[in-house]
């Protein structure tokens, strides 16, 4: 996987600004960024590698490509194989797998930002559950429905959203700078530490993540989306852990690591420029796939009844509530279970399309 | 290969005591008063309360709490729980219904994961194909409770009022036997199913490349014994890694299982045991999963011998 990544390092040396370092930076914030992007309009990443199928577009994009960078005028398009990142966006930019997914995931975070734009009430108003209106089936004006409190289904589905995404964002966020740092201490450092923060993880591996997540989840007595995460992120750092070790390991001895080092490179700059690049792919790749995992697994938390706790709204609590009438009012549980569904979905379809970018093997 | 599996089992300690420390120092955390927890809504004698604290060491310092637990273990002795029960008879009451479900699970996984996998893999980019992504990405989206509560409507109920097809028992009824066990052994398969799938196709796919499979068919083997044979029996060590890591799984996630269709397992079992304070069970059942985990494990890498003759354990 880190061969086009490796040649890029050979190359560049000599040209210090175009160090890999900013390129997987910049190829990362595209995707979401330019999420609702039609394939064919032309983002700032240059696809020299592709000529024969975009030969319109590679002349007209390499002025701005070149722009950005400082003492390297006009030699980039004619000097620069394209990296790994332009090579996966490439490809992504022409998935539809990619573009649904990154669409239901831009729309999930606009929900989870801006919920009033998508409903004109308030769940926590005062009044907005009637239970005059309990069960009643959808209709025009009250698309999902009410639950057996009489509150709208879909305010309150809506509104339910924040909660999930900001669990999966906390838990991703945190599994990746905790599991990251220590992954790279222990590739890098070797020794006492690897020894003992693998067989950490070992321990934290033999114990399945609900199971885990009860125990500690338990002591809580007013669960919300910030002890969730806490608790998801203390169980699933080993996973990035692994990820980040093997890749420090495998590049640690590698000629271009020992002729930087030659060269007088610090630590910092061995690791910055060097041994980082190549984990980030497979690192990207786990995270966008398990912040859905982890949104899935908030649900099952609440759904025990010790994850986000009422009168916080999760999709997971809705589900647990609606369940003892699901046989009466299958709409109650059904919409906010589709809904999560999707929003999971969604994260997988685009950590799947990222991978299939990202894995030359795949080609 | 004797030795391997001493030095496997040796290798484990340090992971079995880690996790039971962990799991100790979670339940202890707990806050609540156990023999409070006990008397329920009434208040407890305090000579009561005294002497069980007493009995149960809890006015000692965690560590020694600790010491006592785990010495006890050492002898084989799971320590009782706070109502009298030796835990050892709790488990073996719970534990055979959750092996049941989880083996019955494994079972459905391998069957239909691993045949959908090999007819998406031999079909590449055809219907069939897209079909095993398609559906399998959605039942990896989809929570397990929701798949629970469905199946649970639609086999458990509607089959029965609707079709006069009553085989699915809606909630589990020990007389019922074997057919109790599918639909929720299905439910609890459903996700890693997916994976089995996914992983099937992914690992064939790699393998019906290879020059041996080539060889195999330009000398005429049947088509069946060159995808089974040559392709299959390759492409296998992944997926015995995925299940093997996935048994504990299974049988942790039967907490949600469990709880939807009545099963009295060991799921069933911990989560009300992490509600009443009982540290000695959840400690117990937490420690006998992690066993199976790092027991399924040693299988699997001794499985993979057994699927790679190349592969030797010295």
């Amino acid at each position: 996987m880190s061969e086009p990544t490796k040649s890029d390092d050979l190359v560049v040396p000599a040209a210090e600004p175009a160090g890999p370092v900013s390129l997987p930076g910049q190829a990362v914030g595209e995707p979401s960024a330019a999420a609702g992007q039609e394939p064919g309009e032309a983002p700032a990443a240059t696809l020299t590698k592709a000529p024969a199928e975009a030969p319109a577009q590679a002349p007209a994009e390499a002025p701005a490509e070149t722009t950005g960078k400082p003492g390297k005028p006009g030699k980039a398009d004619t000097e620069r194989v394209a990296s790994l990142w332009t090579d996966a966006w490439y490809d992504l930019r022409r998935n539809p797998l990619f573009l649904i997914g990154a669409l239901l995931v831009a729309f999930m975070v606009a929900l989870a930002i801006a919920p009033q734009l998508f409903t004109g009430k308030d769940p926590q108003s005062a009044g907005f559950c009637q239970l005059a209106d309990s069960l009643k089936r959808p209709s025009a004006d009250h698309w999902f429905g009410f639950d057996v409190q009489g509150c709208d289904v879909y305010t309150r589905t809506v509104w339910g959203a924040r909660n999930s995404i900001v669990v999966g964002m906390l838990t991703t966020t945190l599994v990746v700078l905790v599991g990251g740092a220590l992954g790279l201490l222990a590739g890098w450092v070797g020794g006492f530490w690897d020894s003992l923060l693998s067989r950490v993880t070992e321990i934290f591996f033999a114990i399945p993540l609900l199971l885990g997540g009860m125990l500690i989840m338990a002591n809580f007595q007013k669960g919300n989306a910030f002890t969730v995460s806490m608790v998801m992120a203390v169980l699933g750092w080993p996973q990035i852990y692994r990820l980040m070790r093997s890749a420090v390991l495998s590049n640690k001895h590698n000629d271009y690591v020992v002729a930087a080092k030659a060269l007088g490179a610090g630590t910092s700059r061995i690791l910055g420029r060097h041994i980082l690049p190549n984990a980030v792919a497979p690192v990207i790749v786990v995270s966008t796939i398990n912040l859905g995992v982890y949104i899935g697994a908030e649900a099952a938390l609440s759904y025990l009844g010790i994850g986000i706790q009422s009168p916080a709204i999760s999709w997971g609590l809705m589900i647990s509530d609606a369940q003892a009438r699901f046989l009466s009012a299958p709409h109650v549980l059904l919409f906010p279970a589709v809904v999560l569904s999707i929003t999971v979905l969604a994260f997988i379809m685009l950590g799947d399309a990222v991978r299939d970018a990202l894995d030359p093997k795949l080609r | 290969m004797g030795r391997y599996v001493v030095r496997r089992i040796i290798q484990a300690i340090p992971v079995i005591l880690g996790a039971t420390f962990l799991i100790y120092a979670l339940v202890f955390l707990l806050p609540g008063d156990p023999i409070t927890a006990l008397a329920g809504e009434k208040r407890a004698d305090p000579t009561v309360v005294a002497v069980l604290q007493e009995r149960y060491h809890l006015n000692d310092p965690f560590f020694v709490q600790y010491w006592y637990y785990l010495s006890h273990l050492f002898t084989g002795d799971f320590g009782e729980d706070y109502r009298g029960n030796a835990v050892v008879d709790v488990m073996s009451a719970a534990f055979p219904y959750t092996i049941n479900l989880a083996l019955t699970a494994l079972g459905i996984e391998m069957a239909v994961g691993v045949t959908a996998g090999v007819a998406a893999a031999l079909k590449r980019g055809r219907f069939i194909d897209n079909v095993v992504m398609i559906s399998t990405l959605m039942v990896i989206s989809i929570p397990v409770f929701v798949i629970g509560f469905v199946l649970q409507l639609v086999l458990g109920v509607k089959l029965k009022t609707d079709y006069g097809f009553d085989f699915f028992p809606v909630s589990f009824n020990e007389e019922a036997g074997f057919r109790s066990y599918l639909m929720p052994a299905y439910v609890l398969a459903s996700t890693s199913l997916a994976y089995v799938a996914r992983l099937t196709r992914a690992s064939l796919i790699e393998v019906m490349r290879a020059d041996y499979v080539r060889t195999a068919v330009a000398k005429g083997l049947s088509p069946f014994r060159v995808v089974v044979r040559h392709g299959l029996r390759n492409a296998l060590i992944p997926i015995v890694t995925f299940l093997g890591m996935d048994l504990g799984g299974l049988m942790g996630g039967a907490v949600i299982t469990e709880g939807i269709f009545n099963i009295p397992g060991v799921g069933h079992q911990l989560f009300q045991s992490v509600y009443l304070r009982e540290r000695t069970i959840v400690v117990g059942i937490v420690s006998a999963l992690v066993l199976v985990y790092l027991f399924a494990n040693l299988v699997v890498d001794l499985l993979y011998a057994v699927l790679d003759p190349r592969i030797r354990y010295e």
